[in-house]
């Protein structure tokens, strides 16, 4: 197992190389003088000129990457050109609220995917299925963003049951207060996620129940709900749970819409308006970093599948 | 004497049914029975039409701006599904925001599949030193969650439709490289890929005429459901003011534009959701049906 695991460490590493590449090539691929993007069509030569010094960009390029390199893994991520900040604490402090939006829809996903799906494959092929099955489609098919705006004009608008945007009420930072906040958001970012967890807890499931010990089960007298929960479940769970790792890493970056829609201050929007100001260390900086969470958070499930799953050798 | 007649008579018709029939066919007939992916079909056709021939059929100008007629509601008189914030007719922007984004969809996946399906072909035909360069760099791009790998491409090259299309056709390119490179290395070692090679048979030759067309179900499935998730994908996009800008009649962008008015005019930013989930919906349900008959074994 050891030998496993510092295996794929080193795996990593070409394809973390490869990572920073793209990510530090985003301002040199920008047609034209990143200089001249940032500082906008008004800048006169010597302004130019001295934060092109100042980015390092007067530097052949190897030279910059291996400078760019050293500053990452020595914690200096760059300042953020246009709110003025090191980019790293302002990307770990947003990365909060992000995390805990993200974490916050898988669990809605896994617990209804997985109910969704343990149903539906128990019932196989009746119109309980069926209407499941169609359900989950929808949920595949509907555009997170939209669904975000359903949400809020239903429960936030109508009904006036929870706040649609921001993730605390002016003047509080409560808990209860954060997490009627988080319902609206988390519900609309775990549609998808949801839908796929059903999908393969379903496919999972139906597999299982043909399996001759499930027949045993049932047939020395074992309680229906111990033989779905306990020996189906148990046995079908290793594919569903790498599913739901892998979404783990989508809703980081897919949070980016539902952030929007919310207003909820995560690295989603930190992103989107650093684009859209030009301000290269700062998207620089959350891209990195939700591709290296991303990274890590898949080599995590690889190895917990390792654990788990005994009877697949690794060598 | 007898039976030998008989038996001699039966397999006499059956092939001939099966070779009139062809491959095509079989799926054809399979799909024909999924009703799911036939009302998908439906409906696809029908969105298709309507936007095809939208410039003929007697829409009003989806840019046309009426401020004495702002957030009108859906059933107004002259305008089916109401105004936006401008007085602009919405059925007619979304028809023609559909253009857009169909558009968008369908060149996204083409650069997509030709490149990806180019790459998987080299990768798993010439294998080695091709295929690990190649692969690896497939990796690197699948480090990326999806949405991410977009908006990095889109931070690099500037927001706009155009770099959305070209941001989502890289993110799609990976997953075609390995879909084609799959099949290509079972299919290179095929008896009939090795007979071609032993008459003497150019590489060309042999990757056009021999395994591209056998690695074209896969393709086909992937396509059908790449065209929806690069249709939200784009929307998306445009929705976060990364993609296409106003005044330009696109799902994503009327969306976000109708978002202000959620508390007065919902139906501003909930009728293009709607239109954007109908196409992916209709897609997804075809390409569920194409995979059933395209691929038995997935069943």
């Amino acid at each position: 197992m050891a030998s496993y695991i510092l295996r794929r460490l080193f795996g990593l590493v070409p394809v973390l190389f490869g990572v920073t590449v793209l990510v530090f090539s985003i301002m040199h691929l920008s047609p034209g003088d990143p200089a001249k993007i940032i500082l906008g069509p008004k800048a006169t030569e010597a302004s130019i000129a001295k934060l092109n010094t100042q980015l390092g960009l007067d530097q052949p390029l190897h030279t910059q990457y291996i400078t760019w390199i050293g500053n990452v893994f020595q914690g200096d991520w760059g300042r953020s050109i246009q709110m003025k900040m090191e980019v790293l604490p302002l990307v770990a402090e947003r990365f909060t609220a992000t995390f805990i939006l993200t974490l916050a829809s898988i669990i809605i996903a896994s617990v209804f995917g997985i109910g969704a799906g343990i149903i539906s494959a128990y019932k196989k092929y009746s119109w309980l299925d069926r209407s499941m099955m169609f359900m989950v489609l929808i949920g595949f098919c509907l555009p997170v963003f939209w669904l975000g705006l359903l949400l809020q004009i239903v429960f936030g608008l109508n009904l006036d049951w929870l706040p649609i945007s921001g993730m605390y009420s002016a003047g509080q930072d409560g808990f209860w207060d954060m997490i009627r906040h988080l319902i609206l958001p988390a519900i609309a970012l775990s549609a998808g996620a949801g839908a796929i967890i059903a999908r393969m807890t379903r496919s999972s499931m139906v597999e299982v129940f043909s399996q001759d010990y499930i027949r045993t089960a049932r047939s020395k007298g074992l309680k229906e709900k111990n033989v779905v929960l306990i020996h189906a479940l148990k046995n079908a769970f290793i594919p569903v749970l790498t599913v739901i790792g892998m979404q783990i890493g989508f809703l980081l970056a897919g949070a980016v819409l539902v952030e929007m829609v919310f207003a909820w201050p995560g690295i989603g929007t930190l992103m989107v308006n650093g684009i859209l100001a030009r301000d290269f260390p700062l998207v620089q900086g959350v891209i990195l970093f939700v591709a290296t969470t991303y990274v890590a958070i898949n080599l995590l499930i690889d190895i917990l599948y390792a654990i788990f799953d005994p009877r697949i050798s690794y060598k | 004497m007898e039976p030998v007649i008989q038996n001699q008579e039966i397999p006499s018709i059956k092939p001939k049914q099966k070779a009139k029939q062809g491959p095509w066919g079989m799926a054809w007939k399979v799909f024909k029975k999924d009703k799911a992916a036939v009302a998908g079909l439906i409906l696809l056709a029908i969105m298709m039409v309507a936007m095809a021939l939208a410039p003929f059929l007697p829409f009003a100008d989806p840019n046309e701006v009426d401020l004495t007629n702002r957030l009108k509601p859906v059933g107004t008189e002259g305008h089916v599904l109401g105004t936006d914030h401008l007085g602009r007719d919405m059925l007619s922007r979304i028809i023609y925001g559909g253009r857009v984004s169909i558009i968008v969809g369908i060149i996204a996946v083409t650069i997509a599949l030709v490149i990806g399906s180019a790459l998987g072909l080299i990768a798993g035909y010439f294998r080695n030193f091709y295929d690990t360069v190649i692969m690896r760099f497939m990796d690197i791009l699948m480090a990326f969650p999806y949405v991410l790998l977009a908006i990095a491409i889109i931070a690099a090259l500037g927001p706009g439709l155009m770099n959305t299309m070209i941001a989502v056709s890289i993110v799609g390119i990976p997953y075609y490289a390995r879909i084609v490179r799959g099949s290509t290395l079972s299919f290179r070692e095929m008896e009939f890929v090795l007979a071609e090679r032993a008459l003497g048979a150019g590489h060309l030759h042999i990757i056009f005429h021999h395994i591209l067309p056998n690695c074209l179900p896969p393709i086909i499935v992937a396509v059908s459901l790449d065209v929806g998730w690069m249709i939200l994908a784009a929307a998306g996009m445009s929705f976060l003011g990364l993609g296409a800008q106003p005044p330009l009649a696109e799902w994503g962008v009327m969306l976000s534009e109708g978002q202000e008015f959620i508390r007065v005019a919902p139906h501003v930013s909930l009728l293009p959701g709607f239109a954007i989930f109908l196409v992916v919906l209709a897609l997804n349900l075809v390409g569920d049906g194409l995979r059933d008959a395209l691929d038995p074994k997935s069943k």
